[in-house]
């Protein structure tokens, strides 16, 4: 466990140590700002539901662009070979990384607060859509933070870990849309798959367990993937 | 104690490491040489427990590399060969984290830290970003994080290169300290640093043991013929060729020509032929303006031992 947060401290560190923290930070917050206001003049509400359906679609570049470098990097400069060679075992490393990864994602979503408390102040929010939509929203970024330390973890290449769980990501986000094209006995395998279905749940300040566990299970299925991926160096 | 018994390590069709056995005892000071692909840094990586064998087994007091692998990794330090490390940490931030990572109390990272800084001459470069630091730094940060949590074996692949002569000699007295009560495997293809620093060597090519031994007992094996070079004046090629092959122990000779005459001498291993030699050029009234012996060193025995083959595993 101390191995955990001692590698998920050294993550968060080299993030803020490097100026692409800052850009991206600064990208994510122009972007669902921007979403925030012209959504908020055109519907004339005090809401965050218009903001909170869009931010997925930034998640979906921003996320990749996080964790992409978190195994892939140190496969590429060799210091993997020193991370395994200390008494860390292969789960610590991948957790820790995947933790940095989400506290980061989490951080993101933290600083959205802004919006949300500016709006609070037009009108009165609805509390439980609020609370239900940020948890989506951070339980989301877990799922695709998982998504991406699996995926950085195959190569050592960062753009082939970005590119890999985007597209990743975008399935999992659009595997809804299939609907029209299959026959309806499919829907519920489909929205079954479709994080966005997940998502919509919650943000519509439904706290179901169902989503809630389709959330963990996709992020401890992506882990589990991630360790067999460092523990494949080990096959003879 | 090491014991490595029947190390196969195949990588696809390719065999790095075949059928090695060998033991290294505690405190013994063990140098791996070996030509650029023979197997050593394979076998340092199957000791450290990043890669697994293929075939045999590897182990550490007893305990197995695979089965007891965190045990064997908390008590081996190894720096790898390119030094791999954070480059967007400092010095003093990456000793610390490693610190943590060995499982140090945090009440000792200070002092921990303060004798690695002094030991490997860090202290300058504390707050410097590793990513800034020469080569040469970067191995003694290496180093130090290999040595941090005073492990019972150091594994080090080529501890010396990138660094300056003075360093260089100043990590080789390191290893030697450490030596006394530590276990040290380094490899290298720096002869005189073998034999300058270690107490075995084995020598290995294409994957396979071709020499274990103290240096002395290598030279003395594998020792060939000795090596004459002479310059002399006063006399024509073919007078002195005559003169000096009839002295016993003379093998072969090569001559050229000129007023200072140049001699190379093949002598038989073991004999000493200075003195004869210089009589007969005396006596014939020719001048001796310089006599030089090479005796077999390391680096023929090397050269002997790896040569014929160098290339046949490629």
């Amino acid at each position: 466990m101390r191995n955990t947060w001692l590698l998920c401290q050294k993550e968060l560190r080299s993030y803020f140590n490097s100026p692409v923290a800052y850009i991206v930070l600064t990208l994510f917050l122009l972007i669902t700002g921007f979403f925030f206001t012209t959504t908020l003049f055109l519907i004339g509400q005090a809401t965050m539901r218009q903001t909170f359906q869009l931010t997925p679609i930034v998640f979906l570049f921003f996320v990749p662009a996080i964790t992409m470098r978190l195994i892939a990097e140190e496969k590429r400069s060799g210091s993997i070979e020193l991370l395994f060679t200390w008494p860390t075992r292969d789960w610590e490393i991948v957790v820790g990384k995947f933790a940095a990864a989400w506290i980061f994602i989490t951080m993101a979503i933290g600083l959205t607060l802004a919006f949300t408390y500016s709006v609070s102040g037009i009108g009165s929010l609805d509390a439980g859509e609020t609370f239900g939509g940020y948890l989506g929203l951070i339980l989301m970024g877990g799922a695709f933070a998982a998504i991406g330390t699996w995926t950085s973890s195959l190569t050592q290449n960062q753009i082939v870990s970005f590119v890999v769980s985007l597209t990743v990501i975008a399935a999992l986000y659009l595997v809804e849309n299939l609907l029209g094209l299959l026959p309806m006995s499919w829907a519920p395998i489909l929205q079954f798959l479709s994080v966005t279905h997940h998502f919509n749940n919650l943000a519509r300040g439904v706290i179901d367990s169902r989503d809630l566990i389709y959330f963990a299970s996709l992020i401890i299925l992506m882990l589990k993937l991630a360790h067999s991926s460092l523990e494949s160096r080990r096959w003879k | 104690m090491i014991q490595v018994q029947n190390l196969t390590k195949r990588y696809g069709p390719t065999i790095a490491v075949k059928d090695l056995s060998f033991t290294v005892a505690t405190g013994e000071i063990l140098g791996f040489l070996g030509p650029n692909g023979a197997g050593k840094t394979t076998t340092m990586k199957i000791l450290t427990c990043y890669m697994s064998p293929t075939e045999g087994q590897v182990s550490l007091e007893g305990l197995d590399v695979i089965e007891h692998s965190l045990e064997v990794r908390r008590r081996i330090g190894y720096l790898p060969e390119t030094a791999p490390l954070y480059h967007d940490m400092n010095v003093l931030e990456y000793l610390s984290f490693v610190a943590g990572i060995r499982g140090i109390p945090r009440r000792e990272f200070g002092s921990r830290i303060d004798r690695m800084a002094s030991v490997c001459g860090l202290g300058s470069v504390m707050r410097k970003d590793i990513g800034e630091l020469s080569k040469g730094f970067k191995q003694r940060v290496g180093i130090a994080q290999a040595m941090i949590h005073d492990p019972d074996v150091l594994i080090l692949d080529e501890p010396t290169s990138g660094l300056d002569p003075n360093q260089i000699v100043d990590i080789r007295n390191l290893i030697k300290d450490l030596g006394d009560e530590k276990t040290v495997i380094l490899s290298t293809h720096i002869l005189s640093e073998v034999q300058a620093t270690c107490d075995r060597v084995l020598i290995i090519n294409n994957g396979s043991l071709v020499a274990d031994g103290t240096p002395a007992e290598l030279t003395a094996k594998f020792a060939g013929d000795d090596q004459m070079r002479l310059v002399v004046s006063g006399s024509s090629p073919e007078p002195l060729k005559s003169a000096l092959m009839a002295v016993s122990g003379v093998i072969s000779l090569e001559l050229t020509d000129g007023s200072e005459i140049r001699v190379n001498i093949t002598v038989e291993s073991g004999q000493d032929v200075r003195a004869p030699l210089f009589r007969a050029i005396a006596d014939a009234g020719w001048t001796l303006l310089e006599m030089h012996r090479e005796s077999t060193s390391l680096e023929s025995v090397f050269r002997q031992l790896t040569k014929d083959t160098g290339d046949a595993g490629a």
